[in-house]
């Protein structure tokens, strides 16, 4: 089995436990069981509700519990080979109900034995880890099939031919700029190819970006103008690597392009309360025929976005009456700490 | 070998590609005597300069804002000596899979001087593509009407057309400013542009943002024909009975 996974692209990991939206997922599955629990029991759908309140004096304080545990673990927990953390998840889940049970065990009426309550613990432990493992895989860019697609969605032909044709151009005229401009096409490619399912600084990404958009304006000169607004911008909080540039070679692909009159691209990032947001926003023409790959290239930032902050990072885009606006938002990671 | 030089135009909206152009054709002028006649940085521009300076061949470029290459490549048939063109593109996969099919002549960007020197050569002899394939090649709308006035040609944005109406041969085209006379039909107009007109009779097509309301025209039967009231327009336009329902459908 080990060997399979490895051969994936995809390496198994435990969920980050002191993000929301996985704690939240831990809590709505384990209360969802106990009221399965609780509906099996009982003969009637009355006797359901003293049921569950019996099975919930016995489950919320172990979880409750749980949780804090997994919370001041994490990153410890992170450290570990996948295998041996999940070992460690289940001895200490064990261990806890061992714990709880010692203590409770004069205020319970009429308590089961202890392996009940391990074997049980051990079912919704490894159930719940095997969720996580198989969302994480299903959520991963790095699976083949969703990375060729992640991969296409991130390097247009049209705009690797246009820019390779206008370097083309600088060569005979102007070759000191026209080596700038390969020195930005050979970082900005191997960005592009790298395997990126590491996070990477926020003041990288927007290098990488500003190389992108020197390039497109060899390319369009005065019709892309760029109004950047990043004074207030975290450069240490750390985002999934090419999360602006597509948006941004979107925005030149169905903002800029299309209009023959000079148009303007505005990046906007900063943060508000631990939140690291980024706006960017571009003219839009309602004409334009050609809004596939807008779809793709914003369904793959969000996948991954989820895929690293689940429910705690967002990705809204909303088309105004001639502007199209995208707008992010990520919990502040700095680097340096996960 | 035809002694007059080859008069040739660049059509790019990307002043790099352009240059890049120039370039190769002073490269390929030894072998093939050419001059570059014009340049244009839009389909509209290269009709409007084709249509008052005549050349031999256009290289024209398919993706650009205002009207592409495809649909300028249509205008530019109606000159009395419409030129070759030579479709030029960086990325296009729809385009270049029609063009295969249909035998247009297409350079890839970045284009070599040697392909160029070919696609030039051929140019001489090379038939037009017909209208029919230019029209399969761009599922979409054109941009522009165009109409043909001693030699040269007037570009007409769809926008600005109030209504369209048959008339024997030809299609009357009204904007608020004048009237033009197209040789297209009433029904492939219809077709092409959808919901952005709507056909109040037979030979009859109006453009529904250009409609004021409606009024009951004084007739000689018991009650008075509908017209339509035109936005930027004294003209009134008859709503056939066939028709009526369309009063019904603005009135609401």
């Amino acid at each position: 089995m080990a060997s399979i996974v490895n051969q994936n692209a995809y390496g198994s990991a435990l969920p980050n436990f002191r993000n929301l939206g996985i704690l939240l997922r831990i809590l709505l599955i384990v209360n969802v069981a106990a009221l399965a629990a609780a509906l099996v029991k009982s003969a009637t759908l009355a006797g359901m509700w003293n049921e569950l309140l019996e099975i919930s004096a016995v489950v919320q304080p172990l979880l409750i519990l749980s949780l804090l545990a997994l919370i001041a673990l994490n990153g410890a927990l992170k450290r570990l080979p996948y295998r041996l953390g999940m070992l460690a998840v289940i001895v200490l889940e064990l261990a806890l109900t061992a714990l709880l049970y010692a203590a409770a065990r004069p205020l319970l009426a009429e308590a089961a034995p202890l392996q009940r309550y391990w074997l049980l613990v051990f079912i919704v432990t490894v159930m719940l880890l095997v969720y996580f493992d198989l969302r994480g895989r299903a959520l991963s860019p790095a699976l083949p099939e969703a990375r060729l697609q992640a991969l296409q969605a991130r390097i247009r032909p049209h705009f690797l031919f246009n820019s390779i044709n206008a370097v083309l151009s600088l060569i005979r005229q102007d070759p000191k700029r026209a080596e700038v401009a390969l020195e930005d096409m050979a970082d900005l490619f191997r960005v592009l190819m790298a395997d990126n399912r590491e996070l990477t600084p926020l003041a990288r990404e927007v290098e990488l970006c500003r190389q992108y958009l020197d390039l497109e304006q060899l390319r369009l000169g005065e019709r892309l103008k760029v109004e950047w607004h990043i004074d207030k911008m975290p450069g240490d909080a750390l985002v999934p690597p090419l999360v602006l540039q597509p948006l941004l070679e979107n925005a030149v692909y169905h903002g800029i392009e299309p209009r023959s009159q000079p148009g303007v691209i505005s990046i906007n990032i900063y943060t508000a309360r631990e939140q690291v947001h980024a706006v960017l926003r571009n003219p839009y023409q309602h004409q334009g025929s050609h809004h596939a790959g807008n779809k793709m290239a914003l369904g793959n930032i969000r996948e991954r976005l989820q895929l690293h902050f689940d429910a705690e990072a967002t990705l809204s885009a909303k088309m105004g009456d001639d502007t199209y606006q995208v707008h992010i938002v990520i919990p502040y990671v700095k680097a340096g700490k996960t | 070998m035809s002694a007059a030089p080859l008069r040739v135009v660049i059509v790019d909206d990307e002043a790099p590609a352009r240059r890049r152009m120039r370039d190769l054709l002073a490269d390929c002028a030894q072998a093939e005597p050419l001059v570059v006649a014009g340049e244009a940085d839009s389909g509209r521009a290269a009709v409007d300069l084709l249509s008052s300076r005549p050349a031999d061949v256009v290289l024209l470029d398919i993706r650009m804002p205002e009207m592409d290459g495809i649909e300028a490549a249509q205008h530019l048939q109606k000159l009395a000596l419409p030129p070759a063109v030579i479709f030029t593109t960086a990325y296009d996969a729809y385009a270049i899979r029609a063009f295969e099919v249909h035998a247009v002549d297409y350079l890839l960007k970045p284009i070599r001087a040697t392909r160029l020197r070919e696609a030039l050569s051929r140019a001489r002899s090379a038939k037009l593509p017909g209208r029919g394939v230019l029209r399969e090649l761009q599922p979409a709308a054109r941009a522009f009407l165009s109409a043909q006035e001693r030699g040269k040609i007037h570009l007409i944005a769809i926008g600005d057309v109030v209504y369209l109406k048959a008339e024997l041969k030809y299609v009357t085209v009204r904007t608020a400013k004048r009237e033009y006379l197209i040789e297209e039909s009433l029904t492939a107009l219809e077709h092409e542009y959808g919901e952005r007109f709507v056909r109040v009779h037979r030979n009859g097509l109006v453009a529904r943002d250009a409609i004021r309301g409606f009024e009951r025209a004084d007739g000689d039967g018991a009650e008075g024909q509908w017209v339509v009231l035109l936005e930027g327009c004294d003209e009134k336009i008859a709503v056939s009975r066939r028709q009526q329902h369309v009063v019904r459908e603005f009135g609401r």
